[in-house]
C-alpha cells in the first residue's frame, strides 16, 4: 500500500548525480523564488490591478484563449492527417509544422509580417478585401497560434500514433460511417491528449512576447498583452514588473499542475490501456 | 445467400479464392505469415487488394481489375470484425458498446439500447452492462465483444483468433458460447486451435503461403489431410512422395508400405501421394527390427518433449510417442541414431 514505507530498492543512480541534479533543480527553481522575495507586497493589489495591467491581462487572456481554440480548430485535422494520412512529403511537412518550436519568436513575427503586413505575401489581396491584420489584435491571435500550433499537434499525434487506428477499424466494421466514427469513437479517445495539448497551447500562447512585438506592435489594449506590459513596466516601474511577472507565474504553476497533474492510472479518465495518454511536449514561453 | 471471394494482394503474395455457403462456418487455419490477416481485413474493406471481386449476397463488396473499380467503404459491408483482443471502446460502458453498431445505422437509442440489452443477455453478460471496459475480464470483455458484432446484425461475420487471447478457464466458456451463436450464421473464423475448427466450423480451410493449399469438410481435412500443415494439426505424421503399387516413395529412397485408401491406385501410378500414420503407431528400436509387413526407417533424434502422459521422440522429420519407461529403458537422448518401426496396416496411403 501507499502508505507503507516503501523498502529501498535498487535505483541504478550513482551518489554524486544527485549534487548534480540538485544544481540543476535550483537553477530552474532559485529564479522563481528571487522573484516571490522580490515583490512589494504592500502595492501589489494596487500594481495588478492597475488599469494599464488589468487592460493587458484582459487582452493576454482573450487572444489566448482565442488562438487556443484556432489551434484546436486547425490542430485537430492536421495531427489527424500527419498520423493517419498517407500522401507524398509527409515527413517534410510534418518537419515544417514543428519548425516555430525551435524557431525565435522574432523570426516567426518577421515571418509573419511579410505574409500578413501591407507589403506581405497575402497583403496585397488582404487590402482589397479591407483587411488589415498586422498592429491589430488579430496579429497578436496570429501571432500566438503561430508560436502554440506546433504545442498541440505534437501532443496529439503522439496520441493518435500510439494508439493506432484497430478501434477506429472495428467501428468501421460494425457499421459506422468516418463522421460517426470520428465523433463517437476517434475524439473521445484522444480527449486526453487534445486537453493537455490545449493546456500548453494556451500556456505558450500566454508567454508569447517575441513575434507579438515584431508583428503586432505594443498598442496598449489593443496588442499590448501581459508579457509586452511587464517588458514596458521594467523600465519605469520594477516593482508593478515583478507584481505582473508573478502572476504569470502563478498562471503558469496553474497550467503545469493541470497538464501534468492528472491522476496516473485514475479511473475517470477511462483508459484501458493508458496508451492513449501522452507526455506532453515542454511549453516554452521564450523571449527573443 | 452465398459468399464468394477472390483476391490478389502481390506485395505480399496472396493469391485466395474462396467461399462460404449460407449458414456455414469456414476455418482459416495456417501458420504465421500465411496470409490469415490479410483475408479478413480485404473482405472487411480495411485492405484494398490489388485485383479480384467479393460479393455477399448478391451485392458486390468490390470487383478490382483494370478495366473495373467497385469499392463498397467497410461500413457499407455488412461483414463485422471480432479480433484476438475485444478492442472495447474504453469511453463507453459494456451496453453502450453493444449498442455502437445499432445506433451507427440510424436506430434510434432506446431502440438500439434495447437490442444490445437482449444480445448482451445472449452472451449471459447482462449483469455488466452498466460496467466500463476497464472494469471487465478479458472472458467478460470478448463475451461483450461477441454481443457487439452480433447487435450489429452481421451478414458475414468474420473472427480472428476470438479465443487466442483468453486464458484456459475463460476459453472453453466462450467457445461453447460462438458454438450457439454461430449456428445458423455465415462465418469466417481464422483460428490456431484444431479444437475451434472441430467445435465451430463446417469446413477447413488450410492457408499456406498466401495460397489455399487444402479445403474441405472438417472432418475429412483431419481424418485424411493432404497439406502437412493439416497433418500437424490432427497430430498426424505425413511423408508425401509419389505412389507405387503398395505406398508411397518418399524422398531419401524412403519408401512406406500401407493401406491404400483408393482402390483405383492399386496399379502404382506414379501419381503424388501421401502416406499418413499416427505417432502413437510407431514404436522405437535401438537396432533395425525389420519383419515384414513392417516399416523401418533409421533416424536421428532431433527432439524429446513431453506428450500428455507420453514422450514424443521427433526424428527425421517425424514422430513417435512411447511411454516415459520405454524412453528411459532405451536411454534415448537427441542426436541418437534409432529406427522407428510402423506397421504397413497403420499407414494410409492416398493420392494428393
Amino acid at each position: 500500500m501507499r502508505g507503507m514505507k516503501a523498502r529501498a530498492a535498487y535505483t541504478g543512480v550513482p551518489g554524486w548525480l544527485y549534487a548534480l541534479a540538485v544544481v540543476a533543480a535550483l537553477v530552474v527553481v532559485l529564479p522563481l523564488l528571487a522573484i516571490v522575495a522580490r515583490v512589494n507586497w504592500a502595492n501589489f493589489l494596487p500594481m495588478v490591478t492597475s488599469e494599464p495591467a488589468l487592460s493587458a491581462l484582459g487582452l493576454s487572456l482573450r487572444t489566448s484563449a482565442a488562438s487556443t481554440a484556432l489551434c484546436i480548430v486547425l490542430g485537430v485535422p492536421l495531427a489527424l492527417v500527419l498520423a493517419r494520412g498517407r500522401f507524398p512529403l509527409q515527413g517534410l511537412l510534418r518537419s515544417l509544422v514543428l519548425l516555430p518550436l525551435v524557431l525565435p519568436p522574432v523570426v516567426g513575427g518577421i515571418a509573419l509580417l511579410y505574409t500578413f503586413g501591407r507589403q506581405g505575401l497575402l497583403g496585397g489581396a488582404l487590402e482589397v478585401l479591407g483587411l488589415q491584420i498586422a498592429f491589430s489584435t488579430t496579429a497578436v491571435v496570429l501571432a500566438q497560434t503561430f508560436v502554440a500550433l506546433p504545442f498541440l499537434v505534437v501532443s496529439l499525434e503522439g496520441a493518435l500514433r500510439t494508439g493506432g487506428s484497430r478501434y477506429e477499424a472495428v467501428a468501421a466494421t460494425l457499421g459506422a460511417p468516418p463522421r460517426v466514427v470520428f465523433r463517437r469513437v476517434t475524439l473521445p479517445l484522444i480527449l486526453p491528449g487534445l486537453a493537455s495539448g490545449a493546456v500548453l497551447a494556451f500556456a505558450r500562447s500566454l508567454g508569447e512576447f517575441g513575434a507579438t512585438l515584431t508583428f503586432a506592435g505594443s498598442l496598449q489594449g489593443v496588442t499590448r498583452t501581459l508579457p509586452l506590459e511587464i517588458y514596458l513596466q521594467r523600465e519605469t516601474d520594477p516593482d508593478a514588473a515583478v507584481a505582473l511577472s508573478l502572476v504569470l507565474v502563478a498562471v503558469a504553476v496553474a497550467v503545469v499542475a493541470l497538464a501534468y497533474g492528472r491522476p496516473a492510472g485514475g479511473r475517470t479518465a477511462g483508459q484501458v490501456s493508458g496508451k492513449r495518454t501522452t507526455a506532453p511536449a515542454p511549453a516554452g514561453g521564450n523571449v527573443p | 445467400m452465398t459468399f464468394s471471394f477472390q483476391a490478389a494482394v502481390a506485395g505480399r503474395g496472396f493469391d485466395v479464392a474462396l467461399t462460404v455457403g449460407p449458414e456455414e462456418t469456414l476455418a482459416v487455419m495456417g501458420p504465421n505469415g500465411a496470409g490469415k490477416s490479410t483475408l479478413l481485413a480485404s473482405i472487411a474493406g480495411l485492405l484494398k487488394p490489388d485485383s479480384g471481386r467479393a460479393e455477399l449476397d448478391g451485392r458486390t463488396l468490390f470487383h478490382l481489375d483494370p478495366k473495373q473499380h467497385a469499392w463498397v467503404p467497410p461500413h457499407h459491408r455488412g461483414t463485422v470484425l471480432l479480433a484476438q483482443e475485444p478492442l472495447l471502446f474504453p469511453h463507453l460502458t459494456a451496453l453502450e458498446n453493444v449498442a455502437f453498431g445499432p445506433r451507427s445505422g440510424g436506430t434510434p437509442k432506446h431502440l438500439a439500447n434495447s437490442r444490445a440489452m437482449h444480445w448482451l443477455a445472449e452472451v449471459e453478460a447482462a449483469d455488466l452492462a452498466d460496467r466500463r471496459p476497464a472494469e471487465l475480464s478479458g472472458g467478460q470483455a470478448q463475451r461483450v465483444a461477441v454481443a457487439r458484432a452480433l447487435a450489429a446484425d452481421p451478414a458475414l461475420l468474420l473472427l480472428d483468433e476470438p479465443l487466442a487471447a483468453l486464458d484456459i478457464h475463460s476459453a472453453p466458456l466462450l467457445r461453447r458460447l460462438l458454438k450457439r451463436v454461430l449456428a445458423g450464421r455465415q462465418a469466417i473464423i481464422v483460428t490456431h486451435d484444431v479444437l475451434d475448427a472441430l467445435m465451430l466450423a463446417d469446413r477447413v480451410a488450410v492457408l499456406e503461403g498466401g495460397r489455399i493449399v487444402e479445403a474441405g469438410p472438417t472432418r475429412t481435412v483431419l481424418e485424411r489431410p493432404r497439406s502437412s500443415f493439416a497433418a500437424g494439426l490432427a497430430g498426424l505424421n505425413f511423408v508425401p512422395g509419389t505412389m507405387t503399387g503398395t505406398g508411397i516413395r518418399a524422398g531419401r529412397g524412403r519408401e512406406i508400405s500401407g493401406h491404400l485408401e483408393e482402390p483405383g491406385d492399386a496399379g502404382g501410378n506414379n501419381r503424388p501421394g501421401v502416406a499418413v500414420f499416427p505417432p502413437s503407431a510407431v514404436s522405437v528400436f535401438l537396432t533395425d527390427a525389420h519383419g515384414s509387413p513392417r516399416n523401418s526407417f533409421p533416424v536421428s533424434i532431433t527432439d524429446l518433449e513431453p506428450h500428455g502422459d507420453l514422450i514424443r521422440v521427433r526424428a527425421g522429420g517425424l514422430a513417435a510417442d512411447i511411454t516415459p519407461a520405454a524412453s528411459a529403458d532405451l536411454g534415448l537422448v537427441p542426436g541418437m541414431t534409432v529406427h522407428f518401426v510402423v506397421k504397413a496396416a497403420a499407414v494410409s496411403v492416398y493420392g494428393t
